[in-house]
């Protein structure tokens, strides 16, 4: 998939908000918990971090537009949707209050299962998307 | 590729057209019967057999459309037999790869698994899986871009034709023309092979016909052209995409001067070709490379439209850039109009080769010693040497300065011949049935592939391919581009509700199904 603008925020929001959650869902009982907390608020922070990578990707996408202009393919490499992990990750945590093993572990096993749901199941249920630049409505 | 089928009818042979039918630009079903034309109904007929007919196919199979709804005209038994001789005769062998990517997937209308993830899979030894993998998801910042193998993709481009029933709805033969029907749709000629059927003719009545003809034939630059023609020698000077083993069989009897023209992606397989058999020592070959335009650094003023290119090549993975396919310039190629849209066409695309270390250093090692040598200026005539064993081109350089190269071969690598003109069932659309052209001189198609012009309500005629370049999308001519297409025309059936639509449930399912190699439900 060769993103556009609009096509990176919406699938952005969509994976964030389905496989995201699905995933947070099902790895939420083995998240590492601080002494004292509950699982209501790992929860809690869970969601917090997930509409965190939401809202900020949105800005985060218009910064990634703005490099992939400089390419001449206008294409944005595989490697580039992994490795912006690591910028999204620093940041979202400075901005929240998790604990560091909790954040980490969730965040980086959501990030590489939307990374790598963008590169089969998507392309499966939805023939187009690839085809109008990560588009789905 | 070559139609060698005679015209109009009047051949005596039953089942003929006649002039009356040849004359009359809209059809009504008394007239074939009454020139004894057997008739066939089908929903959908896809004129051509090749690939850009297995895209479209395919994914009306996967939609739900069974096999005898669609019909396949075509001389060909199998998808890729007209790519295969052409990829065959401009050096990509079957172990060789391919220019597209990993998801330029054939046989696979989801791109997935692509052809990297398959290769890894079937390949034995833990560094011959993890390799394609690696490249892959590093591609094109750590690793180049990964391309398969022309052998994987006929292989898997077989074993879907099979699993969709490719056989079962081929029609073979040579389409002569498509006209319209009086009531709508179309009537398309089949002439059968000799032999095979009881007339001359046969008329496939449907209400859609879809027209994927790739080339027409290989097209010469006019100054070899006219030497073809004058000297009647098609033995020295040949096009690398016809069949030209003779050139590397003599070459590996004698040291001799090969000049190359042209500088795409074929330039540089036969530059590979040549230069491979000197390394090998099976030849002593001086290739001498004719440039017209030498690119010599970045196309393009701006930062944000800029193409590298260096040492006489432009230099781009693909023939487009990537986002030409479903990216934003796709997206902007549909805002542009007339000269914009050629012009746009032009730039992305054009005379460019992938950026291949191996061939860079092949050509800078060969440089070094004198094997390769690269020549600039424009052709001024070519010509038999005095002892008439030999071909002179006589060159001049920007300065006026002439030059002239003695040589045993000159391999034209510039191209095939893409005029529509040459196909005469296009021809015959646009003289009589009233298909536009477009700024590039090919068939006008709307965003979704109908040849503007020729609708026959309630029936629609579709193109794809390279008939299509200069219309709304860049990429035709390219694997992702004929699906890209096929998409764009099944939605485009679906929503008037000729064939089943193909949702996320549909395709998940319909993906399981492909993945266990069980035919379409
Ligand atoms: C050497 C070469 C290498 C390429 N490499 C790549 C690559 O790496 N990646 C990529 O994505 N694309 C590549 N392409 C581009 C593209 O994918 C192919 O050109 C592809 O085969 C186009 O499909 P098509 O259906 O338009 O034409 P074809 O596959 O050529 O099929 C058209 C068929 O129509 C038949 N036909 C013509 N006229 C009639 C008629 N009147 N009646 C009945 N049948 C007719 C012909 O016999 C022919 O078999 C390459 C092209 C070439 C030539």
């Amino acid at each position: 998939m060769t993103p556009t603008l609009f096509g990176r925020i919406q699938t952005r929001l969509f994976m964030v908000f389905t496989f995201g959650l699905v995933w947070s869902i099902v790895i939420l009982p083995v998240l590492p918990r601080p002494a004292g907390a509950s699982l209501g608020d790992v929860a809690g922070d869970v969601l917090t971090a997930l509409v965190g990578v939401a809202l900020l990707g949105v800005i985060w996408e218009l910064v990634y537009h703005g490099f992939q202009q400089i390419r001449w393919e206008k294409d944005w490499p595989s490697l580039f949707g992994l490795l912006t992990g690591i910028n999204e990750g620093l940041l979202l945590f400075v901005v929240l209050d998790m604990p560091l093993s909790t954040f980490l572990v969730h965040f980086t096993t959501t990030w590489i299962v939307i990374w790598l749901a963008l590169h089969g199941p998507m392309r499966v249920l939805f023939l187009r998307w690839r085809f109008r630049g990560g588009r789905l409505v | 590729m070559s139609d060698t089928d005679t015209d109009a009818g009047l051949s005596g042979a039953p089942g003929d057209l006649t002039q009356e039918l040849i004359d009359t630009a809209t059809w009504t079903d008394q007239q074939i019967t009454a020139a004894g034309i057997p008739m066939v109904d089908v929903p959908i007929v896809s004129v051509g057999g090749g690939l850009g007919s297995l895209a479209l196919v395919d994914y009306l199979r996967i939609a739900g459309v069974p096999v005898q709804d669609i019909a396949v005209l075509t001389p060909n038994k199998r998808p890729s037999e007209t790519y295969e001789f052409l990829a065959n005769n401009s050096q990509i062998p079957r172990h060789e790869r391919l220019r597209s990517d990993s998801g330029s997937v054939m046989d696979n209308i989801w791109g997935f698994p692509s052809y990297a993830l398959r290769e890894a899979w079937n390949e034995k030894g833990l560094k011959n899986k993890i390799f394609p993998v690696w490249q892959v998801t590093t591609e094109p910042i750590l690793a180049e871009y990964y391309t398969p193998k022309s052998g994987q993709v006929y292989e898997s481009v077989d074993r879907e034709t099979a699993r969709i029933g490719w056989t079962q709805m081929l029609r073979p033969g040579q389409v002569r023309m498509v006209r319209r029907r009086a009531g709508g749709g179309f009537l398309t000629i089949l002439t059968p092979p000799p032999g095979s059927t009881q007339t001359r003719r046969v008329a496939y009545r449907s209400r859609f016909v879809h027209l994927s003809l790739g080339y027409p034939g290989v097209r010469f630059l006019d100054d070899l052209r006219s030497y073809r023609e004058r000297s009647g020698d098609h033995r020295r000077v040949v096009n690398s995409y016809e069949p030209h083993p003779h050139v590397y069989e003599e070459l590996a009897r004698r040291p001799c001067t090969v000049v190359v023209r042209g500088s795409g992606i074929v330039a540089s397989r036969v530059l590979q070709r040549l230069l491979d058999d000197n390394d090998a020592g099976r030849t002593q070959t001086t290739v001498v490379h004719l440039f017209r335009n030498y690119v010599n650094g970045p196309q393009g003023e701006s930062i944000t439209f800029r193409r590298p290119g260096t040492g006489g090549f432009a230099y781009q993975a693909f023939n487009y850039p990537k986002a030409a396919w479903g990216g934003q310039f796709r997206n902007q190629l549909l805002e542009l109009n007339g000269d914009a849209r050629s012009d746009f066409i032009d730039t992305t695309g054009g005379t460019n080769t992938a950026p291949r270390k191996d061939w860079r250093v092949q050509l800078e090692r060969a440089g070094s010693i004198g094997t390769y040598q690269q020549r600039v200026g424009q052709v001024s005539s070519v010509e038999p040497t005095e002892d008439g064993f030999r071909v002179r081109t006589e060159v001049q350089d920007k300065t006026g300065a002439s030059f002239s190269v003695d040589a045993d071969f000159i391999i034209d690598a510039t191209g095939l011949e893409a005029s529509i003109r040459s196909n005469r069932v296009l021809a015959d659309l646009v003289d009589v049935s009233g298909a536009q052209t477009n700024p590039k001189g090919r068939l006008e198609t709307l965003p979704t592939f109908e040849v503007v012009g020729t609708r026959s309500e309630p029936g629609r005629l579709y193109a794809s391919g390279s008939s299509t370049l200069g219309s709304t999308y860049a990429p035709v001519d390219s694997f992702l581009g004929l699906q890209y297409s096929a998409q764009q025309i099944a939605f485009d059936l679906g929503a008037m509700g000729a064939v089943p639509k193909l949702g996320p449930l549909r395709s998940a399912k319909e993906w399981f199904r492909w993945m266990q190699n069980r035919p379409p439900s």
